[in-house]
């Protein structure tokens, strides 16, 4: 039996007269790759701000790492980490004041702190940039320190956003090593992209449509049934069923 | 043919990073080049010397035949530029936004809007909606349509289809296929690797370099080793084992499979063994063709080791 760690039924977010989350049902395991997919408005964001706790759902049930989404949301926050390629670290603080401050704000104790501080630092052979600011790294050196930063706290759930998009072709291949490797410890990844390629590396992935799920199995599948050599195909033919 | 655009030797640095680093090339006319690299490749760089909105430190760009350094008066009549971060006036609407871009070069939306019109008709119907207020495809529209407004020779586009979803994506490069019967030649860039196959030629390019140039088949083809396409529902455990194999010359994940090359055809022969006495579960190992980005990958090998 796979431990769920999201589990949404349900779930419907209005705004006014708008309903972003159109009763939303899906279930995420403990250690999958889940690739959140959606065409811009289709509502993801709106989904994953209910799912780390920052906006309350109008109906539906929603627990996320064993915490109520309604009652909860503290709790949440403080088991999830949040990952995005625009914004993840300060730039005009170093590498080690970045780990130092996170630490901090997911409420670890000192000595952890720099327990982590150590093996990251060994880990992506960091040392030498450990007092340099996050502004002089490379792009690639920057994303990886992003990542393993959400996950300093060993959280249930990490969500990216577009975690690989822009890098070049090697770093991308890195960093999904790194995400396999952190969904080996039994950390959940949750993965939101407008790459399609990105959806590919996902053990499942769902697609979102004007609100609602349309679609949710492993690519594998998908593209069986929708007929489609990669998954961007399956999502032009389920976001754009019969024009031209 | 005429050549559109001829870069040869061009450098630049900012302080001390080389941001591009002895470039030549040329285009075509009436071709669709493609610039492909990820972000930091020196692509933005690039295109604001073509658009002579840089100085170069060295090297001379020629851009329809007028020298980009010298001449850029003139040549800024004809260059249509959308650059990459949408920079079109947000509190104008969409019809303000275009008039005054015809405008500007001293036309008229009516004059050329058969050229537009394609692109232009989907948000027609917003035209009086502020620019700000625009869906991403829209805007995306938007900005296409006024870099064209005043019919220009050569259409320069920096990443027009990041951060845009996969639907508006495909309907972009199919506006661009269409724009190929107005003979205005194209260079766009971009860091999806399979957007390459969209264009006739395209150049790799990384730190500053080009790697390759040349038309999408003939760079993937130029893969130089047998491809294996290795596959398990344990893909962390997979990778790690692929890695300790002796025989594995390469291993990157490839969305749902491995892309491995190996030292010699005996190694190809024993690999699904191998990965069966590690334990691997629901193996299977099956020879693939290379893409785009398996020869990038290579290339990149290749730069890191020469």
């Amino acid at each position: 039996m796979k431990d769920t760690v999201i589990s949404v039924h349900n779930l419907v977010k209005k705004f006014g007269s708008f309903v972003a989350n159109d009763s939303l049902n899906f279930e995420v395991y403990s250690g999958e790759i889940f690739g959140f997919l959606g065409a811009n408005g289709a509502g993801k964001t709106t989904a994953i701000r209910i799912l780390s706790g920052l906006s309350k759902p109008t109906s539906g049930e929603v627990n996320v790492a064993g915490y109520d989404a309604y009652r909860q949301p503290e709790q949440i926050k403080m088991n999830i980490g949040y990952m995005c390629q625009k914004f993840s670290l300060y730039e005009d603080l170093t590498v080690k004041e970045n780990i130092i401050l996170y630490g901090g704000i997911y409420g670890m104790s000192k000595s952890l702190i720099k327990e982590r501080l150590a093996e990251l630092l060994a880990k992506l052979r960091f040392q030498e940039y450990e007092n340099r600011m996050i502004s002089d790294l490379p792009l690639g050196l920057r994303q990886k320190l992003a990542f393993s930063v959400a996950v300093l706290h060993d959280p249930k759930i990490v969500f990216l956003d577009e975690p690989t998009g822009g890098v070049d072709p090697i770093t991308r291949r890195q960093f999904w090593e790194m995400i396999y490797e952190t969904a080996e410890r039994g950390i959940t990844v949750f993965v939101t992209t407008h790459y399609m390629d990105e959806a590919e590396y996902c053990d499942r992935i769902s697609i979102m449509n004007e609100g609602k799920i349309v679609a949710l199995d492993t690519p594998g599948n998908l593209k069986k049934q929708y007929n489609a050599e990669s998954v961007e195909e399956v999502f032009i033919k389920i976001a754009r069923p019969v024009k031209n | 043919m005429n050549k559109v655009i001829e870069s040869s030797g061009i450098s630049r640095s900012f302080g001390k990073t080389r941001a591009l680093d002895n470039i030549s090339f040329y285009v075509d006319e009436a071709e669709v080049f493609g610039f492909i690299g990820p972000d930091g490749a020196g692509k933005t760089t690039l295109f604001r010397i073509i658009t002579t909105l840089l100085l170069p430190d060295e090297g001379e760009m020629k851009v329809l035949g007028l020298d980009s350094t010298k001449e850029y008066k003139e040549l800024r009549k004809h260059i249509g530029y959308m650059p990459g971060r949408f920079s079109l006036y947000q509190d104008l609407s969409v019809e303000e936004n275009l008039n005054f871009y015809a405008t500007v070069f001293g036309t008229t939306v009516r004059e050329n809007y058969d050229l537009i019109s394609d692109i232009y008709s989907h948000i027609e119907p917003f035209g009086k909606r502020l620019a700000g207020q625009l869906s991403g495809g829209m805007k995306q529209k938007l900005a296409l349509s006024c870099a064209l407004i005043h019919k220009p020779a050569l259409l320069v586009l920096d990443e027009p289809t990041t951060g845009v979803d996969a639907v508006s994506r495909s309907e972009f490069w199919d506006m661009l296929a269409k724009l190929r019967k107005h003979n205005i030649t194209i260079i766009v860039s971009t860091p999806y690797m399979d957007e390459a196959m969209k264009c006739d030629r395209v150049a790799l390019i990384q730190n500053g370099k080009i790697l390759d140039i040349d038309s999408p088949g003939k760079i993937r083809d130029g893969f130089s080793r047998k491809l294996f396409s290795v596959r398990s529902s344990e893909k962390f455990r997979l990778i790690t084992a692929l890695r300790e194999h002796p025989g594995t010359v390469t291993a990157y994940p490839f969305g749902d499979s491995v892309h491995v090359t190996l030292i010699n055809d005996k190694a190809a022969d024993s690999l699904y063994d191998y990965l069966i006495a590690k334990g691997i579960k629901d193996v299977s190992v099956q020879e693939t063709e290379a893409g785009i980005e398996d020869r990038f990958l290579e290339l990149m090998e290749k730069g890191a080791t020469a």
